[in-house]
């Protein structure tokens, strides 16, 4: 019934409208209403977004639920959404995180309640457009105007040095930005067209190839992030509220990483294939040398946004691994598994650092501290909670029956093929990962009640209990059966190694 | 079959949902609402278990092997979660509910005070539970699932006190050591995946002999065999888990976990875990002598340095924590000898025995009133008889006295390594042989120390002393008849016969076992012949010189500490590999991710790169400030909104 509906645009229009429709309830007399219709227009957003999974043709590599119109014509730029198996995921997850979201922030907020709404809402029409657009200018316009909102929102409701942060968030994104419009621009006056699809199919030169893939490694790098680009992550969680740090984490990164995807890899095979080796070095020390840096940490938001950048080096890591596959074993098979599990991280990677940036949040809202020094024992006075910390610390450490392990593991497996050190850097993951949160579980969660601030404790209360359960049964969905995730992906995952194995280099 | 397929699934399944009511609905099933439902939960297990062992080792059934579901598929690989079920996997299943079953009905009085007791409950169903998927698993991936889940359970258990700082500390320590083994068998796991294309044991046993052969390059040009890459890989992990030097550090600290998981979980099934995966790989392990040689050796050095560890110890769970350090050395080299059937046989007798000397300590503990230090103790057959007795029949069947179960077990294991040839079985034979005499020498000084001698505890708690409650005494006596009785049913079937039938694969030129176990006449026969060899003699006098240095002369052990203080302190600081791993891994580590963080993205990234651009940022923060007077976010939603109109109109113009 829904499959002639334009899904697409509702699910970027809806948050969009819904989002100015809660900015008009006003002033923070009117906190209880901007919530509820927040609250409504989320929901309503992720219902919609469902369809596009129930309707999902997974046979096909080709773009689904498409709208295409004409917006500015004479430039041939065009209003073209679609989605694929790599993007419908993240749609999902989108629409799923922010009505967790918009309920986090349900009595946290208590100034400018209807623009921190608002704020959210837009922003997930925004991201939504952003995995939507099959027109590059589209992209290009979503992506910077999401920008917007999380600039709002870490510098309205941030912490003490928001300023700082903001500015530092800013410069790095929109400097990345820029090289990646001229990229677009670059590949318009090539093939007189915005399609993103067009430019997979467009041959180009060693040169411009390399350069292009430049461009968008220093846009889509900053995104990630990717070590040495990540320096602004962790100052940007510690001052962004909750819901900021949660869709930072959860969704922002995601589109740095979906950007290789559907941009770098299928429109500059030749130059990711040479480039391969710096993409790998960059991932694997991501994963070792972040990870070394996120053992030391006494912020627990900079030690989970340390952990997210090394978690996020799986994810490069899968994407670049497939030539290096071929080198050393003379086929492809394994290339795909580590695509594959890449995007499986993104996904968990989603639940999981939202829930750790949710469980901080729920400390910090009681402790106002998010030193570890602060705390230790509130097992004693928060027993609930303690349990979902430490199942959400167990899946941030990749347990198996968690959807931490089925993305790791998969890139493990497949880089093995690759090279056996590949394989033994990133899975020294195992153990660092392991040191560093469950090192930080100890410290804030064991042991004896620390101090007055930590006895004085209440247990989460059920708005915090629902929005911890639901993650809980997300990370456990997923990590105890992930094949419905893989056969919504398997399709374009091979059309995508198809693209990047197809030398586009004109003789 | 149908049926059968119900019985294995409702196997694992009983457990589970106990674990989840008593977890998830502590607070409501209340606290004999979550012992029973657990105890049933685990108890259909058992049941189901004993259909199953039935049905596979007696009825001589053909070897189950389906899947349950599919886990995920990638580039037409299945991931399956199934059950492998033959004679190994039975065995297995029957030792690990039945002591799981103990150990939950001991609980019940040893924790009846502890205001986690739901909770607890809840941990040792899901322990079960897990162990279970661990054993019964038919692939790799399930395997390594129920191996982390053991982990996990591991951990909680250990931490279960979580106000104890020791505790904490503990579980911390033996997640992730545990975890440096998991690192290895990953990593083996991927290389089965590469060179055999499939995480199916079946699978990929079948093909052992075409991998064979092949060759990868890690260090320069040196060309390794897959096979001993694969198998030293998968080795690493069953280190972690089965706490093989030098990866045994965690075990002795675990201890701080209540006695009953002590028993159930460090001594009886989940160290175990290690014993069993390489005997269930024995189609790989047969094809790389190397692998075997370093198992060999590994296991020879924990069975003789843990085993000198347990006799400086006071504290009576340490005794029997490092006991079981060396008794899984004693596995260990029966799998490097190829003598898979005997380490298995060991690992079922000693399950009894241990779970059983284990149980018996925390009776003691609980009947002391929660002291540990033997130097307290003395005496205590008076007051504890059941105690007592179980207690040194545990201890008789460790020590490998003629007729008990560990007697058939570890003599199968001596015998095996004296026939082995594989390189380093000399010093593997002279170990195990020498580990006979420290084994009876700590645990008879265990046994006199808090038995016999003097009563050496104060005057309050003597006047308390009576023997446990049943709960507590039922499961020792339970306990007991197998560590008595278990090793001459099974000697001839599984030493001598063919009772693994194809779950355990040894090539003819290893047969170690096999030559020495021709000679075999009945247990009754080898017991007599018990008389005219070594390990007997060596055990006589083991028992011998505790009784000497700790009943007849009790000031000599002074004196020798006194003489041979560096000897003493050595092995009091355990080979300073706890101080070693505290300065290098862990010191190291942190000190690493300073200089990483302080150096690499304080000051050379943000202070030269970012902060080196401080004119632009300069810049751009004067204007942005200038902004950022309130009016800021105003401007930003008149920006999207002013984007929005910009789209939604050219859309709707061109429509």
């Amino acid at each position: 019934m829904f499959s002639d509906w334009p899904l697409l645009s509702l699910v970027i229009w809806i948050p969009i409208l819904g989002g100015i429709l809660v900015l008009v309830t006003g002033s923070d007399k009117q906190a209880p209403l901007a919530r509820l219709t927040a609250l409504f227009w989320s929901v309503v957003t992720f219902l919609i977004s469902i369809p596009l999974y129930t309707g999902f043709d997974t046979d096909t590599a080709a773009m689904q639920f498409t709208e295409r119109h004409e917006w500015i014509g004479s430039w041939d730029i065009f209003y073209h959404l679609g989605v694929d198996g790599i993007s419908m995921p993240l749609i999902l997850l989108t629409t799923f995180i922010t009505v967790l979201v918009v309920i986090a922030g349900w009595e946290v907020i208590k100034e400018r309640v209807a623009q921190y709404m608002s704020a959210f809402l837009i922003m997930e029409g925004l991201m939504n457009g952003v995995f939507a657009s099959l027109d590059s200018a589209l992209f290009y316009v979503f992506w910077e105007a999401m920008l917007i909102p999380m600039f709002i929102i870490i510098g309205v409701w941030g912490g003490q040095n928001r300023i700082y942060a903001t500015i530092k968030f800013f410069l790095y994104t929109f400097f990345g930005s820029v090289f990646m419009l001229v990229a677009l621009l670059y590949l318009y006056f090539q093939t007189g067209s915005f399609a993103i699809l067009d430019f997979h199919q467009q041959p180009l030169g060693m040169t411009p190839q390399i350069l292009i893939f430049l461009a968008f490694l220093i846009a889509f790098a900053v995104k990630v992030p990717m070590w040495p680009v990540h320096t602004w992550l962790p100052d940007a969680h510690v001052e962004a509220p909750t819901g900021g740090s949660v869709i930072l984490a959860a969704i922002m990164l995601k589109l740095g990483a979906y950007g290789f995807l559907r941009f770098s890899l299928p429109i500059t095979p030749d130059a990711s294939q040479e480039l391969a080796w710096l993409m790998i070095t960059l991932s694997l020390i991501a994963v070792v040398y972040i990870g070394f840096v996120a053992l030391v940490q006494q912020d627990m938001k900079k030690l989970i946004a340390y952990s997210s950048i090394s978690h996020m080096g799986f994810v490069t890591l899968g994407f670049f691994i497939a030539w290096q596959i071929y080198d050393n074993t003379g086929s492809y098979s394994g290339a795909a598994m580590g695509i594959s599990g890449g995007i499986v991280q993104m996904i968990s990677h989603g639940f999981v650092s939202g829930a750790l940036f949710l469980c901080v949040g729920v400390m910090y809202d009681r402790m106002h501290s998010r030193q570890i020094s602060d705390y230790g024992g509130v097992v004693n006075t928060m027993p609930v909670f303690a349990a979902f910390m430490v199942l959400f610390a167990m899946a941030n450490a990749g347990l198996p029956g968690t959807s931490g392990f089925v993305g790791e593991f998969m890139v493990i497996l497949s880089s093995f093929k690759a090279n056996f050190w590949y394989a033994f850097l990133a899975a020294l993951t195992l153990i660092l990962g392991a040191a560093y949160t469950l090192w930080m579980v100890k410290r804030v969660i064991f042991g004896t009640v620390a101090n007055d601030n930590v006895a004085a404790l209440q247990d989460i209360g059920r708005r915090e209990f629902l929005i911890l359960a639901i993650l809980a049964v997300a990370v456990l969905t997923l990590g105890i059966w992930p094949a419905p995730l893989l056969e919504v992906m398997d399709a374009s995952v091979e059309n995508l190694l198809l693209h990047m194995t197809q030398s586009k280099v004109i003789q | 079959m149908n049926n059968m397929e119900n019985v294995y699934l409702w196997t694992v399944l009983a457990p589970l949902i106990g674990a989840i009511i008593a977890g998830l609905f502590g607070k409501r099933v209340g606290r004999a609402g979550a012992h029973w439902v657990t105890i049933i939960g685990v108890a259909v297990a058992f049941v189901l278990s004993a259909i199953t062992f039935k049905h596979m080792v007696i009825d001589g059934a053909e070897v189950y092997n389906a899947s349950v579901y599919t886990w995920m598929v990638s580039e037409g690989i299945r991931f399956e979660i199934g059950f492998l079920i033959d004679n190994l996997t039975a065995m297995m299943m029957v030792v690990v509910t039945f002591v799981s079953l103990m150990v939950h009905i001991y609980t019940v009085g040893y924790m009846h005070e502890d205001p986690g007791y739901q909770r607890f409950f809840s941990y040792i169903s899901l322990f079960t539970f897990s162990m279970l998927m661990l054993v019964m698993a038919n692939n790799f991936l399930q395997l390594f699932f129920g191996w982390e889940a053991v982990g996990l359970v591991s951990y909680l258990l250990i931490g279960f006190w979580y106000t104890r700082d020791t505790a904490i500390y503990a579980n911390l320590k033996a997640f992730l050591v545990n975890r440096v083994g998991d690192f290895g068998f990953l990593l083996g796991i991927a290389a089965v995946l590469m060179y055999f294309g499939s995480l199916d044991y079946a699978t990929v046993f079948g093909q052992v002999e075409q991998v064979d052969g092949q060759t990868i390059t890690l260090f320069g040009d040196n060309a390794w065999s897959v096979i001993t890459v694969i198998c030293i890989l998968l080795f690493i992990g069953a280190m972690g888990k089965s706490a093989q030097v030098p990866l045994h550090v965690w075990l002795p600290d675990s201890m701080e976990g209540p006695t009953p998981i002590s028993a159930l979980i460090h001594a009886a099934t989940m160290v175990t875990a290690g014993i069993f995966m390489v005997a269930r790989m024995s189609p790989l392990f047969e094809f790389s002598e190397t692998a075997l040689t370093v198992v060999l050796v590994i296991g020879a050095i924990t069975a003789l340095f843990m085993g000198f560890l347990g006799l400086v110890q006071n504290d009576i769970k340490r005794v029997v924590a490092y006991s079981t350090l060396s008794q899984l050395g004693y596995m260990t080299v029966a799998l490097g000898a190829s003598a898979y059937a005997a380490g298995i046989f060991h690992l079922m007798t000693h399950a009894f025995f241990k779970a059983l000397l284990f149980l018996a300590a925390g009776s003691v503990i609980i009947a002391m009133h929660h002291e540990q230090d033997m130097r307290k103790m003395g005496g205590l057959r008076k007051y504890m008889p059941i105690t007592w007795i179980t207690s040194l029949i545990g201890s008789l069947a460790l020590i490998g006295t003629p007729l008990f179960a560990g007697f058939y077990s570890k003599d199968s294991i001596i015998e095996a390594v004296a026939h082995s040839q594989i390189a380093g079985s000399g010093f593997a034979y002279f170990a195990v042989l020498t580990g006979v005499f420290v084994t009876a020498l700590y645990s008879f000084r265990m046994y006199f120390l808090v038995f016999h001698g003097k009563e050496r505890m104060d005057e309050h708690t003597r006047s308390h002393l009576h023997e446990t409650p049943p709960v507590v005494t039922i499961p020792l006596i339970l306990l007991a008849i197998p560590s008595v009785i278990i090793g001459a049913i099974f000697m001839g079937d599984m030493i001598a016969g063919d009772f693994f039938r194809e779950a355990i694969f040894v090539l003819p030129e290893h047969d170690a076992l096999g030559e020495w176990a021709a000679d075999f006449h009945g247990w009754w026969a080898m017991a007599l012949h018990a008389f005219v060899t070594w390990p007997f003699w060596l055990a006589a006098a083991g028992v011998f010189t505790a009784w000497f240095l700790y009943m007849k002369r009790p000031e000599i052990p002074g004196r020798i500490q006194a003489r041979f203080q560096w000897l003493h302190t050595l092995l009091d600081n355990k080979y300073y590999a706890d101080r070693f791993n505290e300065i290098v891994f862990a010191g190291g580590g942190r000190q690493l991710g300073q200089k990483l963080w302080r150096i690499g993205d304080v000051k050379l990234i943000d202070g030269l790169a970012v902060n080196g651009s401080a004119a632009l940022v300069g810049w751009f923060a004067g204007r942005i400030r200038h902004i950022q007077t309130g009016y800021l976010f105003h401007y930003a939603f008149a920006m999207i909104i002013g984007v929005v109109v910009l789209l939604g109109l050219f859309v709707f113009l061109n429509q």
